[in-house]
């Protein structure tokens, strides 16, 4: 005879509960958030939030702003730039450490180790070795090139391919690590069989490797996209935004209007201009892993 | 159809030598399989005849060509691998077409090649998929168009089965000996199932611990193996192994069993090996023994027996029902006994 | 050549047998300048903050940004430390560094515990609506954080606590979430579920389940988070610059006040040796920890 009836399995509460603070966050801090600056966007806020809604008068503004256009040309340019050359550098890092080099412990950390630097240190560095006279160029000249200088890093023009070079220094070495991971996934067999049918190294690469790492490189790509709409701090270490407005960018321009400029609304229609390329972003790759997901590969 | 011949091979890695000086002929048209336990060095030794693992000493010649220092394309061998290596991204026609493409061959010679081994392998309507989705089964057909295309003399299976459920690996199997029947190419086989090795090989190399302990036809390996790892690697249930000496008038005996040997054999300390499959229960047997275990095999029982303290197995037919518990005598057919030297294991 | 060279070593003709391959081709030392030339690029920084640091102003002024010191000092370590002028006040950079480490301790322990939480409640419970939730709470891991931050620095104005340790504590627990819940939620995801049931029958509920077996066998992945998580908030700028309150400010914020925000003359050297006293706890955390880090890249990118 059972002592007492095995209870219906009643939903537990206790994990809803745990989960509150997930729960407050997603809403409150997230999205709570983002639907108030969205609201904002909307008002003339200046220094204090305003219930005076205006259309999208702030955005059109917004484009009109030279600071801001320019803000969004420099993020396009370092955008290709620090991706390009972080996939590329970081690849081939990748690969060549995968060749049964010797020492390949100590020259993963050496890669490796500007990633646990902050942006502010590294645009902190960068900014004293590529100071004109001082920096390296002063080094490069006394080599036997006395005319030698490096001024990118007051030039209107070139002042944020520092910030590309100093950035990508900091974070090849993460996307060599992934990919090394990806590539130390690779069923060993698969080489022996391409070796077998003759297929020289570099095509077994472009042909078979690459491909079979589509996942990792897509994920990496994710990864430094957000980086690069994120893109703040290193720029305010190294260059401050300048020469003057040189190489300004959009989080700066946002920071700037929200606490030194006082123009709310206007910062916050910009804040939402920059959720369009990382929605842009998420959202393919969202879709494409819920497929992936579906067809169980 | 090429011959292979080893001549004195050794390989070391990693500063452990693995294979020492092996000598060994592989007649053209032969299905020959190198078979032992994991760890005996065979799969190592396949590797090198493809040229992706170097030989530390030695040489190794192919269709009457040294190819020692070859690369693994040049050697005219195709291989076949334990987890299929098939190019994921490619379908089934671009993954038997590659290497092909890759070597400069002419399209309309390609796709004569890649034609055929479909025909051969029943994988025409799987052409354009992709291996994720193909079963095993399947998969490793088409690793084996690939190693085809190659119209190689020489074909190289890595335990192409060993990642196969049991009926899939019986049903291939079949399949193997038929293309071997069919296309009549030397074929190196490696693997640890004495199973497969039994029933596809028209040679066994039996190796263990880098060294080639016997090389034989499967008959051969089988009735009269050169040692006692050979004699307890084949056969399943293994063979029976007992302790005792030969006295003079060459009769066998450990405490209570005896037997009178049917060949000349040195008097004193030998280890006696009879598989369990000549081992006859007969109410008019010269042994004794009790029953300890009864294990019903559907078409046959293997009866494990007590015999003054020596375990033994045989194997029974037919409808009698036995007990555990149950006494009975049994006799063991000398004509087919091995004996083995206890030191050494050296057949005697 | 460079093809035959990676992955294959390259082919002589055949030879007698007993010929060796050679493995010096050069394409192989072609991989190794390659390598050692990266090496070099990626060092060079290191070498000129410390050189830098370790020189007088002199020495600096004159040029020869990679030569080694003629006279090693380390005043300028001292000044760092001590001395140098951090917006306010002048009592050098370690009042920075005790704030960080304020900072940082309270924003790893208590994600590491939500975060743990979470992926258990996630990984063994599934309530329903959980995995919508985690998908969000993902999401906005790559939303900037601009556009997050002004609602969030009137909400804690209204709570009365902006500008104060509580705060940036809050903020960096709210940022951190969505990494620490992924590791957590696809190490548990990674132990058989076994486990889990067997503890169930045996009567555990929530709490003790989570305390007395999913615990005691998270320490791989607590020490995983725990670097990524310390690394992340001291190396933070941002958020410590609005949220942490002037008594509070971490020292990459007071790092970056000591370099550009000063006027007179540029003490590089002292500049070199704040920038390294500020980037020490990460980078020795990176070099003692060695493969944990490499770890927690891999198990933070491996998204879901």
């Amino acid at each position: 005879m059972l002592a007492r009836p095995i209870r219906a399995a009643t939903p537990a509460v206790m994990p809803y509960a745990a989960l509150l603070p997930m729960a407050l966050t997603v809403i409150v801090a997230y999205l709570g958030t983002m639907l108030w600056t969205l609201r904002t966007s909307f008002t003339a806020s200046r220094t204090f939030p305003s219930d005076k809604f205006i259309g999208i008068t702030q955005y059109t503004r917004l484009f009109d702003n030279e600071r801001w256009m320019l803000s969004l040309h420099n993020l396009a340019v370092y955008g290709l730039l620090f991706i390009l050359a972080c996939l590329v550098i970081g690849f081939l890092l990748a690969v060549f450490i995968d060749q049964n080099v010797s020492g390949e412990g100590v020259l993963r950390t050496v890669f490796l180790y500007p990633y646990a630097m902050s942006f502010v240190a590294t645009g902190l560095v960068w900014q004293w070795l590529l100071t004109p006279g001082t920096g390296i160029d002063g080094s490069i000249a006394a080599l036997g090139f006395p005319d030698f200088v490096f001024d990118w890093i007051v030039d209107q023009d070139l002042a944020i391919y520092t910030v590309v070079i100093a950035t990508v220094w900091q974070s090849a070495g993460l996307v060599m690590a992934l990919m090394l991971a990806g590539l130390r996934g690779i069923d060993a067999d698969i080489w022996k069989a391409a070796r077998l049918d003759g297929i020289p190294a570099w095509r077994v690469y472009v042909s078979i490797i690459l491909p079979m790492l589509w996942p990792t490189v897509a994920t990496v790509f994710l990864l430094l996209a957000t980086s690069v709409v994120k893109l703040y701090d290193a720029v305010v270490a190294m260059t401050q935004g300048g020469p003057g407005t040189a190489s300004e960018v959009p989080a700066k321009f946002i920071m700037d209007h929200l606490f030194l400029r006082s123009n709310i609304g206007l910062a916050s229609a910009g804040a939402i201009m920059l959720l369009v390329p990382v929605v842009a972003l998420l959202a393919p790759y969202a879709y494409a892993r819920s497929r992936r997901a579906r067809s169980g590969a | 159809m090429a011959n292979v011949h080893l001549r004195k091979l050794s390989i070391t890695l990693g500063g452990k030598p693995i294979i020492r000086e092996l000598d060994l002929q592989v007649e053209p048209g032969e299905f020959l399989v190198l078979l032992g336990p994991s760890g005996c060095g065979k799969s190592t030794l396949l590797h090198s005849i493809a040229g992706l693992i170097d030989a530390t000493a030695g040489s190794i010649e192919i269709g009457g060509q040294d190819m020692t220092l070859a690369d693994p394309s040049e050697r005219g061998i195709g291989m076949v691998f334990q987890s299929y290596a098939l190019y994921p991204t490619m379908t089934v026609k671009d993954n038997m077409s590659f290497g092909l493409k890759m070597a400069g061959t002419p399209k309309a010679e390609i796709a004569r090649r890649v034609g055929r081994a479909a025909e051969m392998l029943q994988l025409d309507a799987l052409l354009s998929r992709k291996p994720a989705q193909l079963s095993g089964g399947q998969r490793q057909r088409v690793a084996i168009g690939r190693a085809l295309v190659r119209e190689a003399g020489v074909f190289l299976f890595d335990e192409p089965l060993s990642n196969l459920d049991a009926k899939l690996r019986a049903e291939l199997r079949r399949e193997l000996k038929l293309l071997h029947a069919r296309l009549g190419s030397t074929m190196i086989y490696v693997t640890h199932d004495q199973v497969e090795a039994m029933t596809l090989a028209s040679r066994i190399v039996v190796m263990q611990g880098g060294e080639v302990q016997q090389i034989g036809t499967p008959a051969e390996v089988y009735e009269r193996p050169a040692n006692r790892f050979v004699a307890g690697f084949l056969g399943a249930p293994a063979m029976n192994f007992i302790d005792g000496e030969v006295d003079l008038h060459n009769r066998f005996g450990a405490g209570s069993l005896a037997l009178a040997l049917q060949e000349a054999m040195p008097t004193g300390a030998a280890t006696l090996g009879v598989r369990p499959e000549h081992v006859h229960i007969d109410a008019h047997g010269p042994l004794h023994g009790s029953v300890t275990l009864v294990e019903p095999m559907g078409n046959h029982q293997v009866l494990w027996l007590d015999c003054g303290g020596h375990l033994l197995s045989a194997i029974v037919h037919g409808p009698a029902q036995y007990r555990a518990g149950q006494a009975l005598r049994f006799g063991i057919d000398a004509a087919r006994v091995s004996l083995f030297d206890p030191v050494g294991g050296g057949r005697l | 050549m460079m093809a035959q060279a990676l992955r294959t070593p390259a082919v002589q003709a055949p030879v007698a047998a007993g010929a060796r391959r050679r493995h010096f081709t050069p394409a192989r030392i072609g991989i190794y300048v390659f390598l050692l030339g990266a090496a070099l690029f990626f060092l060079l920084p290191l070498y000129v903050m410390i050189v830098t640091s370790l020189k007088g102003m002199d020495e600096i002024r004159a040029g020869a940004i990679l030569a080694l010191p003629v006279d090693w000092t380390l005043e300028p370590w001292r000044q760092a430390w001590s001395t140098v002028c951090t917006g306010a006040s002048c009592e050098g950079i370690r009042g920075g560094f005790w704030n960080s480490v304020k900072i940082t301790l309270p924003s790893t322990i208590l994600p590491i515990l939500i975060g743990a939480i979470n992926g258990y409640a996630l990984s063994f419970w599934r309530p329903r609506g959980a995995n919508l939730l985690f998908g969000v709470l993902l999401a906005g891991a790559f939303i900037p954080v601009q556009v997050m931050i002004y609602p969030l620095v009137r909400l804690l104005a209204g709570a009365g606590i902006f500008g104060s340790l509580p705060a940036i504590v809050l903020v960096h627990l709210v940022f951190g979430m969505p990494v620490m819940t992924l590791l957590f939620r696809n190490y548990y995801a990674s132990l058989p579920q076994e486990l889990f049931h067997a503890a169930r029958i045996d009567g555990g509920g929530f709490w003790r389940i989570f305390l007395h077996v999913v615990l005691p066998l998270s320490t791989p992945i607590v020490i995983v988070a725990a670097i990524m998580q310390v690394t992340g908030v001291w190396n933070d700028y941002i958020l410590g610059l609005v949220f942490a309150g002037r008594d509070n400010l971490p020292m990459t914020v007071q790092l970056n006040n000591v370099i550009n925000t000063t006027t007179g003359t540029r003490l590089y050297n002292v500049n070199m040796a704040a920038t390294i006293l500020t980037a020490l706890v990460p980078l020795a955390l990176y070099f003692f920890s060695g493969r944990w880090f490499v770890r927690g890249i891999a198990a933070g990118a491996v998204k879901g």
